[in-house]
């Protein structure tokens, strides 16, 4: 069972563990499955992390519940709900295959990243499709996918300078983390290629193509298919 | 029905009472930085609460109603006038088709809430009006701008006008000439701070650094350290966490704070004091004091139920006129 950390009056972070791990990230995402299913009243955001969950909560109705504290009658409430979690449950239900267009003007970084690692570009991208990732959160700005996954081969620190914009779609490492910029947005991994999906579209149902939890694939394509796809996209 | 910006002022913003339920993609709350002062406004002019005004900071905008209306504000006081005579905060008056009122500066505090009949009525995005800067997110995803023009929405209740002839009183809402501490609740990280340095969380003064924004509240003093270096994954967050980033300068989140971070977190600011720190300028000095989760528990509850109580007050006393 996770600690409880309370996150100020109305917040609760259930933590499983501190580090970068896909079995305990998976306990994350059936317990986020189980609470969400639950439907508690009260409940304003159930959010995953790497190794813990944020819940946060009417304090007015959970304070109203119960002669004890608001977080003694979430605990009592929220505990069996995990406890009836079945450890079998942590694969992912959705897997996806997104689409990315390695190297050129879509991955600067492809080449550099490649002589690093000591490898080809061809057995880089074939590293880097190889995988089911895992969407271990989203964080950073609206529909960014931490990917937990990476093959360690292709595990580096971060870009000693940051770009101050990177195109929207970027494919990207860092760290032991691969992810995907939903938007222009200030970046310091290595971009490897990029991906004609909208990520994320406020306007759209669902605005969030990744949800977290979700199993991910990337699949390589051509620059003509990233165009006629870029162009077809709604 | 709509308002015109003739001049946007520092950073004046679209809010509501925020984007909730979206933390697991990404999306943050934002919303008013004191959803009280909003819901107070609203509730003079018979609004729901759940409607978008605007918020002010610093420098006022100056608008030019399209039409008749309502408006209140709530907040600092920024030396309102209409059409050149001066107006009170903290009730519900009438502009006529044509008016112009003007926000000077704010004489202390930092940022009001201004509602208007009808509420601004954009099209909420993933369930709310409010601008998220940060997030690059909202019906209007930026400030104010000279030239916006902002429509109205439909006034459900009597178009009967709203006068001045009462206001509320500003305290305890606004309490900003007050010099009590604020209050902190202990946070995961508080016990790995170094002796000095959990001295000097309470015992010091710090400033309100002027990179600080709806974000958060980055201070400036004493430089604080942990006992040993922190290796945090990222983690949910909510406003109020005070993150020790590896400078030793605390930042303490406000409603617009990213979802996730990776910092070390010293304490929480209690919520209760919130919409104090909200109206900290940059530049001026606050002190901080321990407090435990039961009080401000006790002292947010008490002050979520008077503020529900003056609004049905406000609601009785519209209704009865």
């Amino acid at each position: 069972m996770p600690q409880w950390e309370t996150l100020g009056e109305s917040a609760v972070l259930l933590r499983w563990g501190q580090t970068l791990d896909a079995a305990l990230n998976a306990t994350v995402h059936a317990a986020a499955s189980a609470l969400r299913r639950a439907a508690l009243p009260g409940i304003e955001d159930i959010a995953p992390a790497y190794a813990s969950l944020l819940l946060r909560f009417d304090l007015d109705v959970w304070s109203a519940r119960g002669t004890r504290d608001a977080f003694g009658t979430l605990h009592e409430a929220v505990d069996p709900l995990l406890a009836a979690t079945s450890a079998g449950a942590t694969l992912p239900s959705r897997e996806l295959c997104v689409p990315v267009c390695y190297g050129g003007e879509h991955g600067p970084d492809l080449a550099e990243v490649a002589r690093r690692a000591k490898l080809s570009q061809q057995a880089l991208i074939a590293l880097h499709c190889a995988p089911l990732y895992r969407v271990a959160m989203l964080g950073f700005a609206p529909g960014f996918p931490y990917l937990l996954g990476l093959d360690a081969a292709l595990q580096m620190p971060r870009r000693a300078q940051p770009r101050v914009s990177v195109p929207a779609g970027s494919v990207a490492i860092g760290g032991a983390q691969t992810g995907i910029y939903p938007g222009a947005l200030p970046g310091g991994w290595h971009l490897l290629g990029r991906t004609p999906w909208r990520l994320f579209d406020a306007a759209r149902e669902p605005a969030c193509l990744l949800q977290p939890g979700d199993g991910v694939r990337f699949t390589s394509i051509s620059a003509e298919e990233f165009s006629a796809s870029a162009r077809d996209r709604p | 029905m709509s308002i015109e910006v003739l001049h946007p002022g520092l950073l004046s913003t679209v809010q509501d009472l925020g984007r909730c339920g979206h933390a697991a993609l990404g999306v943050g709350r934002s919303g008013a930085l004191d959803a009280d002062a909003l819901r107070l406004a609203n509730a003079l002019l018979g609004n729901a609460a759940t409607l978008a005004g605007l918020e002010i900071t610093l420098q006022g905008p100056t608008l030019r109603f399209n039409a008749r209306a309502g408006f209140a504000l709530c907040g600092a006081d920024f030396s309102a006038r209409l059409d050149g005579h001066p107006v009170n905060a903290w009730s519900a008056l009438q502009a006529q088709a044509g008016s112009v009122l003007e926000l000077g500066r704010a004489s202390s505090g930092c940022r009001a809430w201004l509602a208007l009949t009808g509420g601004i009525d954009l099209p909420p995005v993933l369930g709310s009006r409010s601008t998220d800067l940060n997030a690059g997110l909202g019906p209007l995803p930026r400030a104010l701008r000279r030239g916006d023009v902002l429509p109205l929405g439909a006034h459900a209740s009597t178009p009967q006008a709203p006068s001045a002839r009462w206001s509320l009183n500003p305290r305890p809402w606004f309490a900003v000439a007050e010099h009590e501490p604020l209050r902190l609740l202990q946070g995961r990280d508080h016990a790995g701070l170094d002796q000095a340095s959990m001295a000097a969380l309470c015992n010091s003064e710090f400033r309100v650094a002027t990179a600080s924004n709806r974000v958060g509240v980055r201070l400036e003093g004493p430089a604080l350290r942990l006992m040993q270096a922190l290796e945090c994954v990222s983690e949910g967050c909510v406003p109020g966490v005070v993150q020790l980033p590896p400078g030793g300068q605390p930042i303490v989140l406000l409603g617009e704070h990213p979802v996730s971070g990776g910092y070390p977190r010293i304490a929480h600011l209690a919520a209760v004091d919130l919409p104090r720190l909200a109206q900290a300028r940059p530049g001026s000095a606050l002190r901080f004091t321990l407090s435990d989760l039961d009080t401000a528990t006790r002292a947010l509850l008490a002050r979520q139920h008077a503020r529900a109580d003056l609004e049905s007050r406000i609601h009785s006393r519209l209704a009865a006129t």
